[in-house]
Order: C-alpha cells, then structure tokens, then sequence
C-alpha cells in the first residue's frame, strides 16, 4: 500500500534556464562560513544571495551584561585575524567615555601592536587570494612570519590569535625583552620576505589575468554601499581613519595611504600590499620613538588611573587604597560616567566603530559595533553580476570577508 | 570658513524649525532627535545640500527604553561628511507597538543590511524595505531578543538539563 508523495518544486524550477548553485557554509573557498546563493547562467552569475549569521554569537546581547573590561575578549572575537586592533579599540572607546587618558609610551606601544595586526590580517586575505587563483607556495611561505606575529602577541599578553590585549588605560605588562627581541628580529627579515612575495604575484601574468577586472567597484558605489578600508581606497578614496580621526598619537607618525583606481580585486591586492609596507614604516618610527624615551617615561606601560586600571597585587597585599580600588573595580562600584560614546579605529577591513551608550551602571546600557566587513558584503552580489564563478570566488577572498565580523 | 556644529545645527534649525530637538554634543559630536516621519528629509537635506554634505552613512542601529511610553524603540544614524571630516548623530524615535520607519535604501545601499539587522534584533518595522527578513538569527523566531525584557538565554531551549548546568 504506497501513500502518494508528491514533492513540492519552488515556481518556475522546471522551466528556468539558469542553474542555483549553493556555495554553501561549509566551503573551502569561502573563508569563514557564510553562504551564497548563486543563480548560473552556463558560467556566468546572474545574481548572488548571501546568508550570514552562522557564527552570530549574540555580541551586543552579552555585553549588556558585561562589565567594561570583560567585554574585551568579546571584541577579540569580532575581526580574528587582527583581534589586537579590535581590542585597542575598545580600550580607547571605554577611555573616551570614562576621560583616561593615556602617556604617549602606551600609545606608541599600541600601535606597534595595531600594526603587526594590520600586517598579520592583510597577510592572510594577500596570500589567501592566490590561493584562491591556484598558487599556494606564497601562503604558505609568509605564513612564517605571521607565526612570528603570533610569537609576539604570545610574549605581551599571552594568547596568538583571540588575545584580550590591554586594559583600560594600557597594557596589563610592560614588553619583554623577548618582546623586543622578536620585534626586532621581525622588523629585520620581514621586508625581504614581503618583497618576494610580491615578486611572485605583483606582475605574474596569470595573476594579473584572474584579478584585473575582476568585481570592480566606482568610488561613488563604495561610499553608498558603506565601504571603508582597503577596498575603499582601491576604489580611490583615501579615507583612512588614522589620518582622518586620529587615535593613539598615529599624528606624530608619518606614513602614505596607499590608493588605487578602479576598485577592482588586483587593486585591492596592491593597495593591501602598499599597506603593509607603511605598517613596517609606522612600526619602526614607533619602535624607535620608544627606545628614544629615557627616564622614568621609559618605563610606564599604563596610564594613571586607579579607578579603571587594576593595581600590581604586591601592592594590594600591602597598601589600603590599593586594596579599595581592587575591590570597587572587581566588584563593580567604580563611577562609570553616564553617556554615549562613538569610537572608530581603522581595523584590516575598515572603521570599525563601537557605538556604547552608558547608563551609570557597570554594564552598558547599548554596545553597537559597526563592523565594517557586514556592510560591504552586501554589495558582493552587484560586485559579480556578470562575473564568471572563478571570479566570484576571487572576488570573495579579496575582499577580506571575515565570518566572526560578519555576524558579531 | 570650516563647518562647525553650530553650523550645521543653524541649518537644520533653519530648514526644519522646531521639529529638531535635543540638540547637544556628547564627546563632540552633535546629536540631535528628528521626529519619526522626518527621518528620510532630514537624511536627504544632509545629503544634498552643498555645504553640509553628509553623504555616507557610518552606522544604524536601534536601542530599546522600554520605560519611555511611546518613545521606546530608538533608531540611531550616525553619519559622516568625509570632505570636511564632521560626524553627526541623530535619532528617531517610535513607540513599539507600531514601530514603522521608513527605509533609506533609497538614500543609501548600506542601509539595507543594518535594517535587517535591526529589524531582526528589535522588530523595527521599515516602510518600503525590499527584502525585510532576519538577516543574523533563524528565520523561524518569533521574538525580538536585543529588546530588554527578553533574557539573554533562550527560554525556549528543553535541551539544556539545569542540573547538569549548576543552576
């Protein structure tokens, strides 16, 4: 006895002549799990739909209930590939709200850090999009010296990759000497090793050919899309928040913000690239500025500030002031001034701005993060109209798609 | 002469009279509240006229005061005029039984995602939206969970055994 099944088609499955095809989740080309759904006529996409929100994790829920320094290792999590910057820019966005502010010697040792993220995250979504095109030597070869990154991160906080670096006012220790030491060793062998990167893809024939051209973009789609960071600035726009809205004393440095023209995913690769190159710069005037300081300047590595910034437990084992301001910063009892504050720090992908609204209390009443990469993929399904699928898979990777920012 | 907070407020105040309110500058940067039905020709002004130049739109969001009767959804735009380097911040807001706003698509693309996403965080309705589903959570729920009286755990979960997680 056979009941009858009769299977339900979507309309017009039978008679449309285009093909779906699900560049599912769980792909190896989409770095981070979000979906496109793409409409295939023979090679060509007709037209992409994007589903994000597999990785959300409910951010800005969890940090109603948070206090202002524990939400730190929520923003680690945002951007992971350069989870320092995401930290950092916390810290200055609680440090605007609460008026910390901070000596110079943290804000150059925050910026070197906020630089070796910068390399570490343009490192991967470099190297990814020649994987992507066929070439994986190049991947491979820098991934050395983001280990070394990773080393670094390891000596000043303790973590590699989600690394809930800093405090409010500064840092938790003051750098190693095997911090420096790595630094040091980092800034000598690394140039080298980006130019030969470089040499492999910068004017490689095949490289060229898969990525001039592909999913470009005017400088009047990208603003109206909300594009900012390195795939602005291909476009032509030199918006760079470091310049524009400077945070951690980046005016008393001097760097280029590198530029392209059409938009496309080579201009995207150099301008990537040029960056960089001016991180190294930013990072050896900040490490010499450093070593320049003498005196007790030499030796802070966080602001004053007892009522945010914990103090050294010998001394909350011996002194009573030191011992109160542990217990109100614990338990929750210091003056967290009512208002609303809104930070931006140039992230790898673009501003990336943390929106807080503060009540009084020690959680904040609203924390919003204005994550850059879920802004701009929405303009992915107009960037591959058109476009064959291997482009669309190149477009993907050079845009520095990263799922933990994407669904926060 | 570079544009200034004034500035800009003296011109808002000039086209929109009285219907601005609450204009003060937190941190420095001029926020100001904008009546529900105005949001989009306060947005156009911003965006057309040739001294001010608001012409990207950083951030929209919304925040939830469940204790203001009428006013308890908010829906916040920050914008930005990259020319001159000035932000500003302005709010609408709308009562949560009927929280329509109308939709700035049309203005800006960016906007099309940040509304999905705070439709599906608030329930903030937007008027003229072309494709207003959830965006970050499942399809399939049925509440609003950034509002403030919804927990921050899934109530509606059976499979969590509280014994075993020391509640």
């Amino acid at each position: 006895m056979s009941t009858e099944h009769h299977i339900k088609l979507p309309e017009g499955s039978i008679e449309k002549s285009t093909t779906t095809l699900n560049l599912g989740p769980t792909h190896p080309a989409t770095h981070g799990v979000f979906q496109n759904i793409l409409e295939l006529d023979g090679e060509r996409i007709v037209s992409a739909e994007q589903t994000v929100g597999y990785i959300h994790r409910a951010f800005e829920k969890l940090a109603e209930r948070r206090p202002l320094y524990q939400i730190t290792t929520l923003t680690d999590r945002l951007n992971y590939c350069s989870s320092p910057i995401n930290n950092m820019g916390w810290h200055l966005t609680c440090e605007k709200l609460l008026g910390v502010k901070t000596p110079k010697r943290v804000d150059y040792m925050r910026v070197i850090i906020m630089e070796l993220a910068r390399i570490s995250d343009h490192l991967i979504c470099s190297s990814v999009v020649g994987v992507d095109s066929g070439a994986f030597t190049g991947f491979l070869y820098v991934m050395q010296y983001r280990e070394l990154i990773y080393e670094i991160y390891e000596e000043v906080c303790g973590s590699r990759l989600t690394t809930n670096m800093g405090r409010i006012g500064g840092f938790e220790r003051n750098f190693t000497a095997a911090a420096w030491e790595k630094l040091e060793r980092f800034m000598a062998e690394y140039p080298a090793v980006l130019k030969e990167f470089e040499n492999l893809f910068s004017r490689n024939r095949i490289f060229m050919e898969r990525t001039i051209g592909a999913g470009p973009i005017s400088a009047e789609r990208a603003l109206n899309y909300g594009f900012t960071g390195p795939n602005l600035r291909a476009a032509g726009v030199d918006y760079d928040v470091r310049v524009h809205s400077p945070y951690s004393s980046y005016e008393d440095f001097e760097f280029d913000i590198p530029v392209g023209s059409t938009g496309d995913c080579y201009d995207r690769f150099l301008v990537r690239n040029g960056e960089m190159w001016q991180s190294l710069r930013i990072i050896e005037q900040a490490y010499r500025k450093i070593q320049d300081m003498k005196g007790a300047e030499a030796d802070v590595y966080h602001a004053d500030a007892p009522e945010y910034y914990l103090p050294s437990k010998s001394d909350v084992y011996t002194k009573m002031e030191a011992l109160i301001w542990h217990f109100k910063i614990v338990m929750g009892e210091t003056d967290i001034p009512p208002g609303e504050v809104y930070q931006a720090v140039e992230g790898g992908n673009g501003e990336l701005g943390f929106y807080l609204i503060s009540d009084g209390g020690r959680t904040p009443y609203r924390l919003h993060f204005r994550r850059p990469c879920f802004i701009y993929y929405q303009a992915y399904s107009e960037l591959t109209k058109g476009a064959m699928l291997s482009d669309a898979i190149i477009v993907m990777s050079s845009l520095n798609l990263i799922a933990g920012e994407m669904d926060a | 002469m570079a544009l200034t907070n004034e500035t800009i407020k003296d011109r808002l105040i000039a086209k929109f009279g009285e219907q601005l309110s609450h204009f003060e500058e937190p941190y420095g940067l001029l926020t100001f509240e904008a009546p529900r039905d105005l949001n989009l020709k306060v947005m156009q002004f911003l965006f057309d006229d040739q001294e001010l130049r608001f012409q990207f739109l950083t951030d929209l969001t919304a925040v939830h005061y469940p204790d203001q009767q009428g006013r308890e959804l908010a829906v916040v735009y920050h914008l930005h005029n990259l020319t001159d380097n000035i932000r500003l911040r302005f709010k609408v807001f709308t009562p949560s039984e009927k929280p329509d706003v109308f939709t700035a698509t049309q203005l800006y693309s960016s906007a099309n995602w940040m509304e999905r996403e705070t439709y599906d965080f608030y329930g903030v309705n937007f008027v003229g939206h072309p494709n207003l589903k959830r965006i970050l959570n499942v399809d399939e729920m049925e509440y609003f969970p950034m509002r403030k009286e919804f927990p921050l755990e899934d109530q509606t979960r059976i499979d969590k055994d509280d014994a075993m997680f020391g509640r």
